[in-house]
């Protein structure tokens, strides 16, 4: 019985829609305008969504990354951690990679929004990993030089097209100026919670140098003010917290660093990050 | 690189950025202002004597968007073409209502929906994006179907006008108007909140020539029409 309704429903709905067809048919030149208009949206939706998934990927590898960028300071060769991330780097660059491959001829802004959150996640992860090797800030060209991928992979089955022609399959991605700004912005979160970590680890010097770099870049966003994106002046309330969290930290260990035996420190700090632990929202 | 140089080269892209933003709100502004004249122009149709005038009106439009395509030639000098998409926010509201008008015109002188590159020459603009300031499909949509509910709006004064047939041509129009967009496929964006209105638009002008036909002043109509 029920299939059997089922089935009357499904086959009025093709008589409707036949309908629907035969009479968009008789009337044509709108219809074939609609049918061009069709084609065109859903082209621009699936490249919007293949780019929203190759973001998320990117996203995760980049958190991943990060996640393993902390343990530096609880371990002893660090060379080990460091060449690790930089591996995991190279492949968030392969999914970078993609994206251009995806914006290839496309106005990279009309897509911007699809990708935006995978490549402020990748700007954290590099600059982290770039903070722990050299102690400085990564700049927008360095990100970007590092960011040219050489198209190989299409060129494979003719081998000798590519040696002729290098210049033609060499792609990009630019980051652009505010999705750098973001990452860093939330390097700044970052950063504090590798000099609560590293200070429980008995590390005395990291927490005055990361306390140093973190005003400093604290001074160029409040330099940079409201001419920048929304976005960053509501991180800049965020970053303004961990400023004041490494600060409490740098004073506390002057303080009392002379008073309490090294091998005490842990516990003192311990105590501290846990009651910090809820109030800090940045991932 | 120091970090005080890396964060004062990247206010020097930011303010650079506010510049070209601030250009593009001031011809905006001027866009807007020729639009709603455009739109008083147009908005007489609806009075009852209005209706004789349509031929005048239309051509009166058509000088005004001679204006507008001045306007749109100075919009397309302020920033690099290869960046539409960077600033399009903040001529995408006006170029929707100008699509809107130049549909509305030539639908009240020939009854038909122009198509894209119509629209697009009136304006002074491209249609694929390879070629310049061009006109976005979606924007394209949006203004067809504010232009939909004007319609339904207008089929309701040409009967209180007198004029019955009116009516029964926008009936037929707004129905194609209809199937076309049944066949595309919206995402959750602006463009669908909007398709979603067109229904309320179908219904009305249905409600309209129900009433027409129920009281036989569609037969009328034909009638009057076949003797001329």
């Amino acid at each position: 019985m029920n299939r059997r309704e089922g089935e009357g429903g499904s086959r009025r709905n093709a008589d409707a829609a036949q309908d629907r067809e035969a009479s968009a048919q008789s009337s044509s030149p709108v219809i074939a305008a609609f049918k061009v208009f069709q084609q065109e949206l859903d082209t621009k939706h699936d490249k919007h969504e293949r780019l929203v998934k190759i973001s998320r990927d990117v996203t995760i590898e980049s958190k991943r990354t990060i996640f393993l960028l902390h343990r530096v300071t609880s371990v002893p060769n660090a060379e080990d951690i460091l060449n690790e991330a930089e591996l995991k780097l190279d492949a968030v660059r392969q999914k970078i990679g993609q994206i251009a491959e995806e914006l290839r001829g496309e106005d990279i802004f009309q897509f911007h929004r699809a990708f935006t959150g995978g490549i402020q996640e990748y700007v954290e992860a590099a600059s982290f990993l770039h903070y722990i090797r050299h102690r400085s800030l990564i700049s927008l060209e360095e990100i970007n030089a590092r960011l040219v991928f050489m198209k190989s992979e299409k060129e494979d089955s003719e081998g000798p097209a590519d040696t002729l022609q290098p210049g033609g399959q060499v792609l990009t991605f630019q980051v652009s100026p505010s999705d750098y700004l973001l990452g860093v912005a939330d390097l700044t979160g970052e950063l504090m919670r590798m000099c609560i970590s590293s200070v429980g680890n008995g590390d005395i010097d990291t927490p005055f140098q990361l306390s140093q770099f973190l005003r400093q870049i604290h001074d160029g966003f409040s330099y940079i003010g409201n001419t920048g994106p929304y976005e960053v002046s509501k991180k800049l309330h965020v970053l303004r917290q961990s400023l004041g969290k490494v600060e409490d930290a740098c004073y506390a260990l002057r303080v009392r660093g002379s008073e309490i035996p090294k091998h005490m420190l842990a516990d003192v700090f311990s105590s501290r990050t846990t009651h910090m632990e809820p109030e800090e929202g940045v991932v | 690189m120091s970090v005080t140089e890396m964060f004062s080269h990247i206010q020097g892209f930011l303010s650079a950025d506010q510049d070209i933003r601030e250009d593009i709100r001031k011809v905006v502004q001027m866009l807007e202002q020729t639009a709603r004249e455009i739109l008083t122009v147009l908005q007489s149709v609806h009075q009852p004597s209005g209706f004789k005038e349509i031929p005048s009106k239309c051509a009166r439009a058509r000088e005004l968007f001679c204006t507008v395509r001045t306007t749109i030639a100075d919009l397309k000098t302020k920033f690099p073409m290869e960046q539409y998409y960077r600033f399009h926010e903040h001529w995408r509201f006006v170029l929707q209502r100008l699509v809107f008008l130049a549909t509305f015109v030539v639908y009240l002188e020939t009854e038909a929906l122009v198509i894209r590159e119509e629209v697009a020459k009136i304006l002074g603009i491209e249609v694929v994006r390879e070629k310049g300031f061009h006109l976005d499909v979606e924007d394209y949509l949006a203004g067809v179907l504010i232009m939909a509910s004007e319609l339904s709006r207008l089929a309701v004064n040409s009967v209180t006008s007198g004029d019955y047939t009116r009516p029964l041509r926008i009936s037929n129009f707004i129905n194609e108007l209809d199937s076309g967009f049944r066949l595309l496929n919206l995402k959750n964006d602006p463009l669908r909140k909007r398709y979603d209105g067109l229904k309320y638009d179908v219904k009305k002008i249905e409600e309209v020539v129900y009433d027409l036909s129920i009281r036989g002043l569609t037969k009328e109509a034909e009638t009057s029409g076949g003797d001329k």
